[in-house]
């Protein structure tokens, strides 16, 4: 049976889900500031790009479980944890820009040029601006619905590019069993899409 | 439990049965722990057992100075240089050595140092620790990561050993190994790196005065995360060069396969001298993180040729240090 909430319920866990999904970034200010990371550069560069990853797995969760669970409301939380994957990678690309270049951002770009590992992030960092930018419903109406959709499928090249980044990060040291899983949960949830679009194609016709 | 009927007619258990302290202070540990971590999250738990685990007291280790080969920069915190530690034997995370390390059994231990010698030699610890004078040396400590520390070393010049052991004409290099023992080091069960961890240095390197067999840090015993009862210092080389708790020296006529450079060689060179000109695949070399001072508010130290260690860029005259990296 699928469990349907009220908008009041909804209003409730949107609120839920935005103070949990901030508590990593609380967690990262408070350490910085207090000096309990031993290496907080390290620190906030590593742990802001594992959540960033975290909630773009998340994201491309929510229409599958909802597809899967009959919850609609799931739907009205997508654009949120969204928004979330984006601010995380923000912070993620300003602790590169900032720690390692100190703001100097044409050796920023000479650096991601030179090293594939930074440039495939660098592009799936990229790749998310628009879709951020584009996340209000004003923006949806300005670019039409159909439109919209299309744009938001560039989530399909910024999984994979972002599973790319870890994986290169992690090579160095043979450790593979978080790309491993991430890399698996991406797979997942992209061919769960393909596989519910080709289902869908035949049944079209006839109709 | 088995007792023994003692002649006073106390029943007392087999010494070797009681519960050793560092089982049951492991025990200990891990409910706080469970406790701990349902409380407030394993990410504060993590930072709070570091300090508690680096802060533990050691014993004291004398040592006369040896300014001429010392640094005067500030010098990281003990914590620090307890607490955060790559030991991979004792897992991957930072803080997990300090956590993990406890379970290795640093006496008693001996060091065999063999292999195109004319005397090889067994030593135990006491035998190390009286071999030659101890002298204390603060060094900068360059990691292949990116980060840097200044430690008060405490051991003497490797040479003093290997002029002991009388190395032959064919004696080229020297393969250091570290222990590997999966009673003792519960990272061995990852498959990170083709245990055991072994380095190497060419011979000329590893008879360089600056290279330090040590054995202590701050004045105290190595603590085990730290790689006790004795590892090496390179101070020139990146961190990973200096092998720790060593169980065989062994002298040889070929370079001998190191462990980073058999897991990932286009990333760790045999030679690994800390160098700004030669990147690291997926960082620049150019600048590193000096724990306990750089921040977010100022740019990162410059890291320097040789790590500053200026007298040995003699031993690699001629030498083209961007393909021997």
């Amino acid at each position: 049976m699928a469990l349907q909430l009220s908008n009041k319920q909804v209003g409730w866990v949107k609120v839920a889900v935005f103070v949990l999904a901030l508590l990593p970034f609380a967690l990262l200010v408070w350490g910085t500031a207090t000096g309990a990371f031993t290496d907080p550069l390290a620190e906030i560069t590593g742990t802001s790009g594992e959540w960033a990853l975290y909630f773009l797995c998340i994201t491309l969760a929510v229409t599958p479980l909802r597809r899967l669970s009959g919850w609609n409301w799931l739907v009205k939380l997508r654009r949120m944890v969204g928004l979330f994957t984006f601010f995380y990678a923000f912070v993620h690309f300003v602790a590169f820009l900032w720690f390692d270049h100190f703001f100097d951002v044409a050796a920023m770009l000479a650096d991601v040029v030179k090293r594939p590992f930074i440039l495939v992030g660098f592009i799936a960092f990229v790749l998310l601006i628009p879709l951020a930018a584009t996340s209000t419903n004003a923006m949806i109406k300005r670019l039409g619905g159909k439109r919209w959709q299309w744009l938001h499928r560039l989530i399909y090249a910024i999984g994979p590019l972002a599973i790319l980044h870890y994986w290169w990060m992690k090579e160095g040291k043979s450790d593979f069993a978080q790309p491993i899983l991430f890399g698996a949960i991406v797979a997942a949830l992209l061919a769960l899409r393909v596989f519910w679009h080709f289902r869908r194609k035949p049944q079209a016709v006839r109709a | 439990m088995l007792f023994k009927r003692n002649p006073n007619g106390i029943d007392l258990p087999f010494s070797s049965e009681i519960t050793p302290q560092s089982v049951y202070e492991g025990r200990r540990q891990f409910i706080t722990r469970m406790a701990a971590t349902a409380a407030v999250g394993s990410g504060v738990w993590e930072m709070a057992n570091r300090e508690a685990f680096a802060q533990s007291a050691g014993q004291k280790l004398a040592a006369r100075p040896n300014v001429a080969l010392s640094t005067d920069e500030k010098q990281t915190p003990f914590k620090d240089a307890a607490g955060y530690n790559n030991f991979y034997e004792f897992g991957l995370d930072k803080g997990d050595p300090a956590e993990n390390a406890h379970t290795l059994v640093t006496r008693p231990w001996t060091v065999r140092i063999e292999g195109e010698v004319k005397k090889p030699l067994t030593l135990d610890i006491d035998g190390l620790l009286k071999l030659a004078p101890l002298e204390e040396r603060i060094y900068r400590l360059r990691c292949v990561e990116g980060w840097s520390m200044v430690i008060p070393w405490v051991g003497y010049s490797l040479s003093n050993l290997l002029k002991q052991v009388e190395p032959t004409g064919n004696a080229k290099f020297v393969e250091f190994t570290t222990l590997a023992d999966r009673k003792q080091m519960p990272g061995l069960r990852s498959g990170v790196l083709d245990w055991p961890y072994v380095e190497g240095l060419r011979i000329d390197e590893a008879m360089h005065p600056l290279t330090l067999l040590t054995m202590g840090m701050y004045g105290q015993v190595l603590p085990n995360q730290n790689g006790a009862p004795v590892r090496l210092i390179v101070p020139w080389k990146y961190g990973f060069k200096s092998a720790k708790s060593i169980v065989r020296i062994r002298l040889v006529s070929r370079q001998p396969r190191t462990a980073w450079n058999d897991s990932a060689p286009r990333e760790y060179g045999f030679y690994s001298n800390v160098n700004p000109n030669v990147d690291h695949p997926r960082w620049s070399q150019a600048s590193e993180r000096r724990i306990g001072e750089t921040g977010l508010f100022q740019p990162k130290k410059k890291t320097l040729m040789f790590n500053g260690y200026d007298q040995v860029a003699s031993l690699y005259t001629g030498m083209d240090l961007k393909r021997y990296y």
